[in-house]
């Protein structure tokens, strides 16, 4: 019931989330890169379905904006108008790296522009980098989930079965991992690595220094379930009756860690989210022109940013809500782990 | 011979006999300096922001900004700049004469002038203060501008107050080297730099009493972390035309703010008086309510700042770096130089970076600098057509997916350096690379802590291109001898030089010395103007934009005449004074 509720609500829409931003390239209007020069700091476009004069338009429609000569300041020009078009040919886009095309859900024909949620200091498209940005951030997030997670129970499985020496020696790496001073070890990392680095190397290499980083957690809950089941009376039946270790790792110890699991995924992936983010917003992250989230909100670094132009703040808003999300999974998925019969 | 005597400043004051009159029988009338500045009334204190504390008030030692802005106020030199006329003015020397060969200087020095302790000022200081700053063992920060002609100056004392200065050869800008050069106080300096010590003292921890200098104000406490006060010199050399004694104001407080963002809440909450340089984006937000708040913003126009896109031209003789000696090939071939200059649009810089407080550049010489700048150059020119031309008749080819190749085939990548707290120097290299995109060049822009930076660029050269500025401190171009001379030490894009590598640099570093030898104005003129020629088609740096000089200041504060030359706001900070409220 509530428990369900809570459960699946928040998974449906980190899963609509997720799929929108894999499909970015459709549904942004513009390439994330694309600088309208014109247009730094234009406020998010309003879409009309009245005109000014009071006309109903069923395709709505967005003004032009006139610049009185002032950096940044705008006005709609109510005499010049653009109906807002769907399914419109423009900058040429990838899914996945492997359908390429140039259809975009909307968007307005030049000379109009539609920011939906305004645009920054160069005059791209805060929404298109939005999306675009979700797939660096959404995904650094949940691959660098992955990766510390295996390790985490591949070494804290290894640790809890094994024992003795292999124990100590795993456990005492995850203490000295924990103990490390990461982020000034990140910055004095950023020093030593080559300056060429392509925006997906430099990606990899993100996940990587994450998902590294973050293994010793899930590895000693994984060793303290596995340290438990493995002295557990069916386990040590099944060990009289001949059973293989592979087996009864695969068939009895390790089914047992599925909750942990799963719980340490939905707190991990958020928490991974924000140090990409933070990584960008110190400058350590993907470089510009890629749109991360940490990128678009280092832009609020700047005092006049911050005070003058209120769209700046909405992606880190937005950001807000999708990591709420899923700490309200991971709250619902310990519940029920809790509540389960293991 | 040809003599310069400043008339206006000749006038002696009328000096008040009260109890001082034995003192007078002594040294003689004090001559001092009447200033031109509206007549003030004194009192009052001034609180600025410093970036960060001083690193020492030794002017001998002091290389950091902080540093200099704080001991400036503490002391005075033979001959200044005025920030606001950009011409040379008296200031310790009352007059001085030139010989006819133009090698000889013999100044006057005011009489009855003291230190900020009461201890006389002669010559025999001044003679001191040279000996100290040529001494190679103190290694000062002024020798190498002393140095003229391969050859230290000569410094000899005629009697108590005539000195004269012998060159090796004639120096075109000879009396602008005077300029901020501090005269020292013999009697506390003698000993310790007799004992070699000099170097370290006048530290943070130096006791009031125990430093004295020439300027309008004095050492009175440094709290570590938090302020440095200076207070009013009563011993000053200048009064106003009504015959009051400088400066008006009480004290100068300097608070230590480290960021600009900072600096500028403090300034709108009415706790500091004046900013000394914002950005334009602070300028656009304090703007609003200028008035409201009582203060007024200046935009001085472009200032002697350069920004430029700096291509790594050094030699790689060890073979370390492979990669970068690839990509040199581009960089030192002209015609890529031209067509990435002329791809990149500096009116959106100018507008996007700097909100339209910048002029667009191609040329070290800025729009600021009135006296010197080739009028006759063609302005920067913004081309898509023409660059792809320039690569084109280069030897460059487009691949069918619109990369640039280079004639082996090789694409053509870079990354460019740019400092990572400096946003305009980032965004700057976000819109180059936007900029070169099109042209089917890969940019990488790598933001990066401007030490590792700086590292980079003076020590290892690793590095392709990099973001950086460089501002004079003075309009002269022999201010800008060591960026130009091709053995010089600021010339960044190839530095260690033993001989010029290219017959254009040979042709720069022959020009700028016959400039600085040369006597005849006119002259001089054409020879910097043939630099500039050269530069502007040569390239060695992409000159992009030359940012305004923004400044802001309570309403109330009188005689503020902030100038595009280093310090902006407190160069006149003798004059300043609060006008009485009403």
């Amino acid at each position: 019931m509530s428990l369900s509720r809570t459960f699946v609500v928040p998974l449906a829409v980190l899963l609509l989330l997720h799929f929108v931003v894999v499909l970015a390239g459709f549904i942004a209007p513009y390439d994330p890169a694309t600088q309208f020069r014109d247009h730094p700091f234009a406020p998010p476009t309003r879409i009309h379905f009245f005109d000014s004069r009071g006309g109903f338009h069923l395709r709505p429609l967005v003004y032009l904006w006139k610049s009185n000569g002032e950096f940044a300041k705008y006005e709609a020009d109510t005499t010049r108008t653009a109906p807002l078009r769907f399914f419109l040919s423009g900058d040429t886009y990838s899914v996945l790296g492997v359908f390429h095309s140039s259809l975009h859900l909307f968007g307005v024909d030049e000379p109009a522009h539609v920011f939906i949620l305004g645009s920054d200091g160069y005059g791209r498209d805060q929404f298109s980098r939005f999306l675009f940005g979700g797939q660096i951030s959404l995904f650094s997030g949940l691959l660098a989930a992955g990766l510390s997670l295996g390790l985490g129970l591949l070494l804290g499985s290894a640790a809890g079965y094994h024992g003795g020496l292999l124990d100590a020696l795993l456990m005492r790496t995850t203490e000295a991992f924990a103990a490390l001073p990461w982020l000034y070890l990140l910055l004095a990392l950023r020093a030593f690595l080559p300056l060429h680095m392509s925006p997906a190397q430099t990606f990899l290499l993100l996940i990587a220094v994450i998902g590294m980083l973050g293994w010793g957690r899930a590895a000693r809950l994984v060793r303290g379930i596995v340290l438990s089941a493995k002295e557990r009376n069916y386990v040590v039946a099944a060990r009289g009756f001949g059973a293989t270790e592979w087996y009864l790792l695969r068939r009895h110890v390790l089914p047992q860690t599925r909750g942990v699991i799963l719980t340490q995924a939905a707190i991990l992936i958020p928490q991974y989210i924000l140090a990409e983010i933070t990584l960008s917003f110190l400058g350590l992250g993907v470089a510009e022109p890629v749109a991360s989230w940490g990128n678009m909100l280092s832009a609020l670094q700047q005092y006049s940013v911050l005070t003058s132009y209120w769209w700046m703040i909405l992606p880190g808003l937005l950001l807000v809500t999708v990591l709420l999300r899923y700490y309200i999974l991971a709250q619902s998925l310990e519940l029920r782990v809790e509540s389960s019969p293991y | 011979m040809r003599a310069i005597v400043n008339v206006l400043f000749r006038k002696l004051v009328a000096f008040i006999c009260f109890p001082s009159v034995l003192a007078f029988a002594v040294s003689g009338p004090e001559e001092f300096l009447v200033t031109k500045s509206e007549p003030g009334t004194p009192g009052g204190k001034l609180v600025i922001a410093e970036r960060s504390e001083p690193k020492t008030l030794n002017p001998i030692t002091a290389l950091d900004g902080p540093s200099r802005n704080v001991i400036r106020r503490m002391i005075a030199d033979l001959i200044s700049i005025n920030r606001s006329t950009q011409r040379s003015e008296p200031a310790l020397a009352k007059s001085w004469t030139i010989s006819a060969d133009k090698r000889v200087y013999t100044l006057k020095l005011r009489r009855g002038i003291k230190f900020s302790d009461g201890h006389a000022f002669d010559a025999d200081d001044v003679v001191f203060s040279f000996q100290v700053y040529l001494d190679e063992k103190v290694h000062s920060v002024q020798r190498d501008l002393l140095v003229i002609g391969g050859k230290p100056i000569g410094v000899t004392k005629l009697d108590q107050y005539t000195v004269r200065f012998d060159l090796s050869k004639p120096y075109a800008a000879a009396e602008r080297i005077f300029d901020s050069v501090a005269m020292l106080p013999r009697h506390l300096l003698e000993a310790p730099y007799k004992e070699e010590k000099l170097a370290s003292s006048w530290g943070l921890d130096v006791a009031p009493g125990q430093i004295a200098g020439l300027g309008p104000f004095r050492l009175k406490e440094y709290v570590a972390g938090q302020r440095i006060v200076v207070e009013r010199n009563p011993y000053y050399w200048k009064t106003d035309s009504k015959g009051t004694k400088l400066p008006y104001l009480e004290q100068i407080m300097y608070l230590f703010v480290p960021s600009e963002d900072a600096q500028v809440l403090r300034f709108e909450a009415g706790e500091t008086d004046i900013l000394n340089r914002i950005s334009a984006e602070n300028f656009a937000v304090l703007q609003k309510n200028q008035q409201m708040r009582g203060f007024k913003l200046f935009d001085l126009g472009p200032g002697l700042e350069y920004n430029f896109l700096l291509f790594n031209l050094n030699d790689d003789t060890t073979g370390r770096l492979p990669e970068t000696a690839r990509h040199q090939a581009w960089f030192r071939e002209q015609k890529f130089r031209q067509a990435v200059s002329t791809a990149i649009d500096r009116n959106a810089i100018v507008k996007l970076v700097y909100q339209g407080r910048a002029v667009p550049i191609i040329l070290q010489v800025t729009p600021g600098n009135k006296l010197w700048l080739n009028e006759v150059l063609p302005k920067p020119e913004y081309s898509l057509a023409k660059a792809k031309a320039l690569l084109q008749s280069a030897g460059f080819r487009w691949k069918s997916d619109g990369r640039l190749v280079d004639a082996a085939g090789q694409p053509v990548e870079f990354s460019i350096l740019a400092s990572a707290s400096n946003a305009q120097r980032k965004q700057m290299a976000t819109l180059i690379q936007a900029d070169l995109k099109p042209l089917g060049i890969t940019v990488q822009v790598v933001p990066m802590e401007f030490r590792a930076q700086l590292d980079r660029v003076l020590q290892t050269h690793d590095y392709d291109a990099a973001i950086m500025a460089l501002g004079s401190g003075d309009v002269d171009p022999t201010a800008e001898m060591n960026v130009w001379l091709s053995s010089g030490a600021t010339h960044l894009w190839h530095l260690g030089e033993r001989q010029a590598a290219t017959d254009w640099e040979a042709e720069i570093d022959r020009l700028m010395q016959m400039q600085e030898s040369e006597t005849d104005p006119r002259k001089r003129k054409l020879e910097y103007d043939q630099v500039q020629q050269i530069v502007a088609s040569q390239l060695p740096i992409i000159c992009v934009v030359s940012p305004n000089i923004l400044v802001g200041a309570k309403a109330k504060l009188a005689n503020f005449q902030p100038g595009i030359l280093d310090h902006y706001t407190l160069w006149n900070a003798d004059e300043l004074f609060w006008q009485p409220s009403r």
